[in-house]
């Protein structure tokens, strides 16, 4: 039984968390396909099908998937899974809405954020925030699995599989896009990034939150917040990192400012690096990080600005 | 317009969490148990559009144990107008608890299910999504604002790298996400009142649906938890570990 990945893609680039999807499904050991749903999507099938270890990719090329709705996604997914064993995608607010409306829509559960493949019918997940893993064994005939891309390493590239296309389906359903708002940003995108600096209420304004700018731009970083900083309105909320907002697995990680809890450390204990500057020694932040600063955030950051 | 809003009992955010003695479940045995935050921010947008004249109704629907009248009752201290209970000892998937809600929304027939878009519990979130494939309803999952118009929901989504506005046709599943409101804490007059207020009954197993187990949990166990570093004396100290001892900078 194969395994059918759904394809994320925006403005006509697949999403680099479909490399570590891909990864995720190598490690079931199945034979590989990948689905490309969208208007004019002949770029982003030419890119999935250079992921190592896909076998074949399915092209759904039509105006209905041009706002990527769940309801004629889900519809389009669940009625190709009756061939597969497997239907995977990324643990993105995209795969989070389109993944569990197929699966209902094909009869079976779903396995969310799975960060080990243990075997090809064991899997394990976080629960509880991060402070539990569980292992989960699913006998249903069709798994559906979310990834937490963050958990697998890319794959590499390949020399292109067979593209084919498939028919379009799935409706509406009186679901329509309005308008959407991406913030530009010049860093990198914080699940992506391999250094991520983040600030927390510490940083005590907006203004203040610039100065993290600096430091991302010597380290060619991403920005990332607390849910603290995004309450009290320093950043917006695409940039919090936790259990509710992004989770994010860097080389390096630095939190400026921020206590460290629970929910937020969900968010990046994944980091292989992790640098904490903290003016209170006793903020639990301390607890997990590899290295810790005590101080004032507003000498030290500058410090480390005019030194790195 | 009636509004159903699906909520689950919980173990209370602030409960250090471990593992059952044999490994392979949660312990909850005395602990504090709380209304999911997301459900109680779903809960809190439905009084909010019955405040404002624009639903009629506000029923808040639970399956789990007896226990879970303690969130019904809270949540009719709230503003929820009607409670109901199906009642079971069995911990269902996601997948059967949509089913289950299926079953409860073709009854009530209502205009509008708002759920909350994650249980912190199981950390799911995929019963809204779940429950609107079952209906063949439309959904807007991660809502950050929410309005009615007349037979529409025009809803503002959270997503990765910014916000997508969707309109959706009502009847609509709609899950909120952390930011549609700050839900309101219930006044001691109306914990009173609710204490009175009758909760509806029902025993899941009545309800002859199919709901097989597809999952076994085999075990739960505390993550390997990342090692106490070092606290370092400066600036020049922490850019050699960087850059000499973690090679992570160059």
């Amino acid at each position: 039984m194969s395994s059918l990945i759904l394809i994320e893609h925006h403005d006509g680039r697949v999403s680099p968390a479909c490399a570590r999807v891909v990864a995720a499904a190598r490690k079931i050991g199945a034979p590989i396909e990948a689905l490309v749903a969208g208007y004019r999507v002949d770029e982003v099938a030419a890119q999935a099908a250079r992921l190592d270890g896909v076998s074949r990719v399915l092209v759904a090329d039509d105006a209905r998937y041009a706002d990527q709705l769940a309801e004629p996604l889900a519809t389009l997914l669940a009625a190709h899974a009756k061939r597969y064993g497997y239907l995977l995608a990324a643990a993105s607010t995209f795969g989070k809405d389109v993944l569990p409306r197929a699966a209902a829509l094909a009869g079976v559960g779903q396995i969310s954020e799975v960060i080990e493949v243990v075997d090809p019918a064991t899997f394990k997940r976080p629960i509880h925030a991060g402070a539990l893993v569980a292992t989960v064994r699913s006998d249903a005939p069709l798994k559906v699995l979310s990834i937490r891309a963050t958990a697998f390493e890319s794959v590499g590239e390949q020399a292109p599989a067979p593209i084919e296309t498939v028919e379009a389906q799935g409706e509406a359903l009186g679901a329509r896009f309005v308008e959407s708002h991406r913030e530009a940003s010049e860093r990198p995108e914080l699940t992506a990034a391999r250094v991520v600096v983040s600030g927390g209420r510490g940083l005590g304004s907006k203004q203040n939150f610039s100065l993290l700018e600096g430091v991302a731009g010597k380290l060619d970083a991403a920005i990332g917040a607390s849910r603290a900083a995004v309450d009290a309105g320093y950043v917006p909320n695409e940039l919090q990192v936790g259990q509710t907002g992004k989770i994010v697995a860097p080389d390096l990680y630095i939190a400026v400012g921020i206590s460290g809890a629970m929910q937020h450390l969900a968010g990046m204990q994944g980091a292989k690096v992790i640098v904490a500057i903290n003016r209170d020694e006793e903020a639990p932040i301390f607890q997990v990080a590899d290295y810790g600063l005590v101080g004032d955030l507003f000498e030290l950051l500058p410090e480390l600005e005019r030194k790195l | 317009m009636k509004i159903v809003v699906p909520i689950k009992r919980v173990i209370d955010h602030n409960v250090r969490v471990r593992p059952t003695a044999d490994g392979t479940g949660v312990d909850s045995a005395s602990v504090k148990m709380a209304i999911n935050p997301f459900c109680e921010i779903a809960l809190e947008e439905a009084v909010r559009l019955k405040e404002r004249g624009l639903a009629s109704e506000v029923l808040v629907v639970t399956i789990g144990t007896a226990a879970a009248q303690e969130q019904l009752r809270g949540a009719l201290a709230v503003g929820a107008d009607r409670a109901l209970l199906i009642e079971t000892e069995r911990a269902l998937e996601p997948l059967a608890v949509a089913r289950t809600l299926a079953r409860i929304v073709e009854e009530e027939r209502p205009g509008l299910a708002l759920l909350g878009k994650q249980a912190i519990d199981s950390d799911d979130n995929q019963v809204g999504q779940m429950l609107a494939a079952l209906l063949g309803w439309p959904q807007a999952t991660f809502a950050s604002a929410l309005e009615l118009e007349g037979a529409k929901a025009r809803v503002t989504r959270e997503v990765d790298g910014g916000m997508v506005t969707l309109e959706l046709a009502l009847p609509a599943v709609v899950t909120a996400d952390l930011r549609l409101n700050e839900p309101r804490y219930a006044r001691l007059p109306d914990i009173m009142k609710a204490k009175k207020k009758p909760i509806e009954r029902r025993a899941l197993e009545e309800m002859a649906l199919d709901l097989p187990a597809q999952t076994e949990v085999l075990a739960v166990e505390t993550p390997t938890p990342r090692q106490r570093g070092v606290i370092l004396d400066s600036v020049d100290a922490l850019i050699d570990k960087l850059r000499n001892v973690e090679k992570v900078i160059p």
